[in-house]
């Protein structure tokens, strides 16, 4: 049934755990919208059969006189409240207040979006991010890493270990919470991942953290959904979904590639 | 057939139309300086500790001005009163005090933006800042000519001749620095001395230490305090110009009335008083602009 | 204090209109006559809507055939914009075939259909045209109040429309970056030229504010003194209502984003950053030299503070005249009158608190994503009471099925189909998949232009033969309408679809980059499914405009050749701008009006006519 509906509606492949209540909200908004459509045209082609000029050549000053209108903006009104406080609201907290916290030993990530890649950003082994500061950033060091800088890099020791994924490239362990901070080096773009039922925008100046967990292995693609230039519609990224080993494994390989020389972008 | 309550208020509204008219743009007139006033305070708020340059204006002058516009605003409003006392003359009088204020006014506020325009923030390599003035060969240096400190390269055209030649970059330059950077903490006789004294310090007597010279390679960025400063001075800019053109604006209209205007008191009395009001109005609305801009530029 | 300016006309109008023939300049260009006025905003918008039309149909063709050379156009455009197109070669044999849409033109496009129709089109239309003609007329006013404020507005208009059309022909070409602007992109998606479109696009904004600033001030100040003596509030007709609230957004949404189009000014001339965070990096490799420290979010929400008040700027008018046009043509009173109004009223309040519900994904908390879908919702119900009264107008009724009737029903279940599809994105949690998406673009055309577009029309037939003294043609008319309909909703109806299933807006290839075709091995790319939507929407959007011919042809046709008006009152109206001679005069009346009755006092009991002109003391009470 619920899955007829969607392909319906022409909801995309689904893989993440909250994206489910994506879809049902959208469903439940989707019959509230059909039962009042298909109610008011009914009622709309009736009253042009019954009431026009030829069968009905005097009209009714009066017209309709009850109430029955009121009820049924009421009853709108209600449906609306139950969808807004019953679902929307909570939901939303749910996606942007309920982080995981450590216990879920969550996957942090850092995406960084920029005319018109995506790159990823692990902490390593510690689990912490190296620091960042915005007076180092040049050619060689857009993220103004304190890794890239001589001096800095001996006092950044939680940076020491950081991982990045080459551009266009990002994986995730499956059925793990991912902590994602979003953010861009230009223009706004958004990061949007269909099957994740995830869509942030990526704003210059902001991290914006969100958290998803995937519930199936496969390789999905990253859209810009936001408009950042001429190269928009290509903006794709590559977002792998692997079992805990192939993570670690991709990981380690990303690793070697860092310690082989310095980070290309 | 005459459009209907042109100077004669409508019964039931109690308004002239041309009174109507001016309250509704007013209104919106609000909304506009409101957006901007909104901006302030969201750019204020976003701002990084030590990037929002307070206290660099002349409060004394800014006072002043205030002071100047306000005695405007009362002069308005006499010689409105006086016509409807049917006296031109007195109406004359105010009304010529009012535009000298105006003047006044606009005169006053371009001083103040000529003295940011040679007054400089430098950052330099090492982190820390100072504020002052820049001399390049004894002159001091205002912010459009800054470019020749940094030099520039040569300018060729498609057949590689050169058109412009290449600016070397000066090595070093005398810069006079102020007593105390506008991020540094007030040190305690500062904060105790009256707030003028403070600006002062801040700023306007570039005598407060002696001049050094600087060396063009320590510097990271160097910027006089025109709008592409800091959000600070983009806004301070904006709202204080947008404001200056509304002056001038109702300079303008209220010089017309009292000038060649004038005629229309001999034909039609009523409508001219009419006129006076209105422009009357709109020059409150000016002053009140300023009534705030003044605290939150200058004092906050 | 305009009124100087007729002081001069005589005062029994016939003799003004025998021995007083201004001459062309002072009637048609520098006239301050209402109704010149309207006539003057109305062809000239309606210019602009087949321009915003033509950009869109060139568009559509680089969605459905990317990279493909344009047929025919494709050479002008080169002609026109120079390297702007980019050139498509044979393969093989690297020979010219002709040239496709560059993304940076799309974007262009993109950006300035979008301008064009909301600033240029449709609200010069909706509001400053048919509320120039109709509104003056419907309250029994000789003139707007400020006759000359009014001409100055339309000048304004028609600068800041020269300046649009202007900057696509200058280097760089026209604004990139959406009709939203938003910064940084605005400020440097062309910085290689200092006055580049984006700078034209800014300037030409804020003279159509300030012309729409100088309108909503006229309007709302005849509308308020210059009713005839009896038009109380409660007997104005409701399109008098709909353009009174209109007016009032447009004077108190517009100037924040007069205020934000300056400060984007400066961060494009002087350097200013106000719109511009710290550490900047271009392309990746190059830091932005600007003090940074500003607020890209400080855009957004200026421009939606206008943005969706402005939506209501496009929909209330077309309300208005479909309002006029059921009653008319129901031969009965409107059900709950005063319920409309109180409805659109509400409607102009609330629409100043709803702007975040376009900004639900730039990372906002759930306690303002709370207020703003709250208020999302609320403002949803006097739309739907305003709908549902309309439809409850039908019941009873005795319906004629003219030209300007068949236009203003199709608008009830297009615009409810829009506005029903804007609930979902009005819940926040539901919008995180839809946002950006072509479930968007389908959601505000179906309320702009099968619902907008389509109450424009419908106004246009029922006032024209006030105005031409002829009636356009029934046969014509209903072609244009079944074609327009049936190629409308070919267009916006798949797009849910699109939309739903992921597909992205503002892409000059519809998607193909994103495509399963060209990512076999990825997950939720678009399915070759909804890629192959985009071929039919495109046939159905260039069928659509070849469907408007019947209509230009009707237009201009009528003017000459039209079936005569028997009467002042063709339609049988009571409303009072079919009181006066056809066309009306300068100064419109030749008799002095006194309002005695509700506006819509059509079939009343024992009244000798099935309508009773408000101005005429009628044989029977009618409130
Ligand atoms: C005239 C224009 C117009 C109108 C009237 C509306 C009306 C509404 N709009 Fe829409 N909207 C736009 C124009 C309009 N919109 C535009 C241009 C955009 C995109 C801007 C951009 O990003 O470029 C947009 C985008 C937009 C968004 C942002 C989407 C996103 O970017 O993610 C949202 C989210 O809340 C929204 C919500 C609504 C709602 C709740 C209404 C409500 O007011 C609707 C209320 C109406 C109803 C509820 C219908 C009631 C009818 C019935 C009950 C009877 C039904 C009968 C039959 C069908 C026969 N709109
Ligand atoms: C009022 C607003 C309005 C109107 C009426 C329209 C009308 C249409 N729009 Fe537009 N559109 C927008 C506002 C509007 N649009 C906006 C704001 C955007 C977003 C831009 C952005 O992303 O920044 C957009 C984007 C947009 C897109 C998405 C582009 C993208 O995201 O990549 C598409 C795609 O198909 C589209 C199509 C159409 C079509 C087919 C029509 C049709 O309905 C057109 C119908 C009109 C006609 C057929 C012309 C009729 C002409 C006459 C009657 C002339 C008669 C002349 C005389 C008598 C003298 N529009
Ligand atoms: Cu990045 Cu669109
Ligand atoms: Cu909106």
């Amino acid at each position: 049934m619920e899955q007829t509906v969607k392909n319906l509606l022409g909801l995309p492949e689904l893989a993440s755990v909250h994206g489910r209540d994506v879809d049902q909200l959208i469903i439940y908004v989707h019959y509230l919208m059909v039962v009042l459509f298909v109610g008011w045209t009914a009622y709309f082609f009736y009253c042009l059969y019954r009431f026009r000029k030829g069968r009905n050549p005097k009209a009714d000053h009066h017209g309709v006189t009850g109430h029955a209108s009121n009820y049924l903006e009421v009853a709108i009104a209600i449906v609306e409240v139950i969808l807004l406080l019953g679902f929307a609201v909570p939901l939303w907290a749910k996606v942007v207040d309920a982080f995981p916290t450590e216990k879920d030993n969550p996957v942090n990530v850092r995406v960084i979006a920029q005319q018109f890649n995506w790159t990823a950003r692990y902490p390593g082994k510690n689990g912490k991010f190296g620091k960042q500061d915005i007076g180092l950033v040049t050619p060689a060091n857009p993220y103004g890493l304190h890794q890239l800088d001589p001096e800095l890099k001996k006092l950044d020791l939680d940076g020491a270990d950081d991982v990045l994924g080459g551009s266009l490239e990002m994986a995730i362990p499956v059925n793990r919470p991912v902590i994602a901070g979003i953010s861009s080096m230009d223009v706004i773009h958004s990061f949007k991942v269909l099957a994740m039922r995830v869509t942030q925008d990526a704003i210059p100046g902001m991290r914006i953290p969100i958290h998803f967990q995937a519930t199936a292995t496969n390789t999905y693609q990253i859209n810009c959904a936001q408009l950042c230039g001429n190269g928009h519609a290509g903006m794709k990224g590559v977002l792998k979904v692997l079992t805990q080993e192939e993570f670690d494994a991709w990981i380690k390989d990303k690793e070697a590639k860092a310690a082989a020389g310095p980070v290309e972008f | 057939m005459d459009i209907p309550y042109t100077t004669k208020a409508r019964p039931d509204t109690g308004l002239f139309n041309a009174k109507l008219g001016i309250w509704l743009f007013l209104a919106s007139e609000v909304m506009l300086f409101g957006a901007l006033f909104s901006s302030y305070i969201l750019l204020r708020v976003g701002a990084d500790p030590g990037a929002w340059p307070q206290g660099l204006l002349n409060i004394p002058i800014g006072t002043f001005n205030t002071a100047v516009l306000i005695t405007s605003s009362v002069t308005v409003v006499l010689g409105w009163s006086a016509l409807q006392m049917n006296n031109f003359k007195a109406y004359r009088k105010f009304q010529a005090v009012t535009i000298l204020c105006a003047l006044g006014f606009l005169g006053i506020k371009s001083f103040e933006y000529s003295d940011k325009f040679t007054h400089y923030e430098i950052w330099f390599k090492d982190g820390h800042r100072q504020t002052g003035h820049v001399y390049h060969n004894g002159k001091k240096v205002w912010f459009w000519n800054n470019k020749s400190l940094e030099g520039s390269p040569a300018v060729t055209d498609a057949k590689g001749n050169v058109k412009e030649a290449a600016v070397p970059a000066v090595a070093e330059f005398e810069f006079h620095p102020d007593a105390r950077h506008y991020a540094a903490a007030a040190p305690a006789e500062l904060a105790a001395a009256p707030v003028e004294h403070a600006a002062a310090e801040t700023g306007h007597g570039a005598a407060a230490h002696p001049a050094i010279t600087v060396k063009s390679s320590d510097i990271r960025r160097l910027s006089a305090f025109v709008p592409s400063h800091s959000t600070y001075f983009a806004i301070y800019f904006t709202l204080t110009a947008l404001h200056g053109l509304h002056v001038l604006g109702g300079a303008l209209v209220i010089a017309f009335l009292w000038g060649p205007g004038a005629k229309m008191w001999k034909t039609d009395p009523e409508r001219y008083t009419n006129r006076v009001e209105i422009s009357g109005l709109f020059w409150h609305f000016v002053d009140l602009v300023w009534i705030f801009l003044f605290p939150i530029l200058y004092l906050l | 204090m305009e009124a100087t300016t007729h002081a001069k006309h005589g005062h029994d109008t016939h003799a003004e209109t025998h021995h007083h023939e201004p001459g062309f300049m002072q009637k048609y260009i520098f006239s301050t006559d209402h109704k010149t006025i309207g006539i003057q905003y109305g062809v000239t918008a309606l210019l602009f809507l087949f321009f915003g039309f033509s950009l869109m149909a060139m568009m559509r063709w680089s969605i459905a055939y990317p990279g493909k050379a344009l047929p025919v156009v494709g050479s002008i455009l080169h002609a026109l914009l120079g390297d702007a197109v980019s050139a498509v070669n044979n393969p093989d044999t690297h020979q010219l075939i002709g040239y496709a849409m560059s993304p940076d033109l799309y974007n262009s496009f993109g950006a300035m259909h979008g301008t064009i129709m909301v600033f240029l089109a449709i609200v010069p239309l909706a509001f400053a045209a048919f509320g120039n003609y109709v509104v003056p007329l419907q309250i029994g006013a000789i003139d707007m109040a400020f006759p000359r404020v009014n001409m100055a507005s339309f000048h304004c208009y028609f600068l800041g429309g020269v300046v649009m059309f202007a900057s696509f022909f200058i280097p760089g070409g026209a604004a990139k970056s959406g009709w939203t602007s938003y910064s940084p992109l605005a400020t440097v998606a062309d910085m290689g030229h200092r006055f580049n479109g984006q700078t034209f696009w800014i300037i030409g904004m804020v003279l159509l504010i300030t012309s729409s600033l100088l309108g909503a001030v006229n309007f709302i100040a005849t509308i308020i003194q210059l009713r005839a003596p009896g038009m109380t509030w409660m007997r104005l007709p409701f399109f008098v209502w709909a353009q009174f609230v209109t007016a009032f957004i447009l004077l108190l949404a517009f100037p924040p984003l007069e205020a934000a189009g300056v400060m984007q000014l400066m961060d494009n001339l002087f350097g200013t950053s106000f719109f511009l965070p710290s550490g900047l990096m271009m392309g990746g490799t190059t830091p932005l030299h600007v003090s940074g420290g500003g607020s890209p979010l400080l855009w957004q929400h200026l421009f939606w503070f206008l943005g969706h008040p402005e939506v209501y700027v496009l929909i209330l008018p077309a309300m208005g005249i479909v309002a006029e046009i059921i009653a008319n043509n129901t031969r009965k009173p409107l059900y709950g009158y005063k319920s409309l109004v109180y409805s659109v009223l509400a409607i102009g309040f609330i629409s100043f608190i709803v702007w975040a519900h376009h900004m639900y994904l730039t990372g906002m908390g759930t306690k303002i994503s709370t207020f703003f879908q709250t208020t999302t919702m609320i403002i949803s119900i006097p739309s739907v009471i305003i709908l549902t009264c309309l439809f409850i107008s039908l019941w009873g009724g005795s319906i004629r099925f003219n030209t300007p009737m068949l236009f203003a029903l199709a608008f009830l279940p297009m615009f409810g189909i829009g506005g029903l599809t804007g609930l979902p994105l009005g819940f926040n949690f539901a919008d995180l998949h839809l946002h950006d998406t072509y479930y968007v673009i389908a959601h505000f055309h179906y309320v702009v232009a099968p619902g907008t577009i389509f109450g424009l029309f419908a106004g246009v037939y029922f006032w024209y033969p006030k105005i031409t003294g002829r009636f356009m043609s029934e046969r014509l008319g209903k072609i244009h309408f079944w074609l327009s309909l049936i190629f409308m909703n070919a267009i916006f109806q798949p797009m849910f679809l699109q939309g739903m299933s992921g597909m992205i807006r503002r892409m000059y290839d519809g998607g193909a980059g994103y495509s399963l075709a060209k990512n076999p091995d990825t997950i939720s790319a678009l399915s070759e499914k909804i890629m192959a939507l985009n071929i039919p929407i495109s046939h159905a959007a260039w069928a659509l405009g070849l469907s408007q011919i019947p209509f230009i042809f009707n237009f201009f046709w009528s003017i000459r050749h039209g079936r005569k008006v028997e009467s002042d009152n063709p339609w049988q109206s009571s409303t009072l701008e079919w009181q006066t001679p056809t066309p009306p005069p300068h100064g419109n009346f030749d008799k002095p009006i006194e309002v005695f009755g509700m506006p819509y006092a059509y079939s009343v009991p024992g009244a000798s006519s099935d309508f009773t002109p408000q101005n005429e003391p009628g044989d029977s009470p009618r409130r």
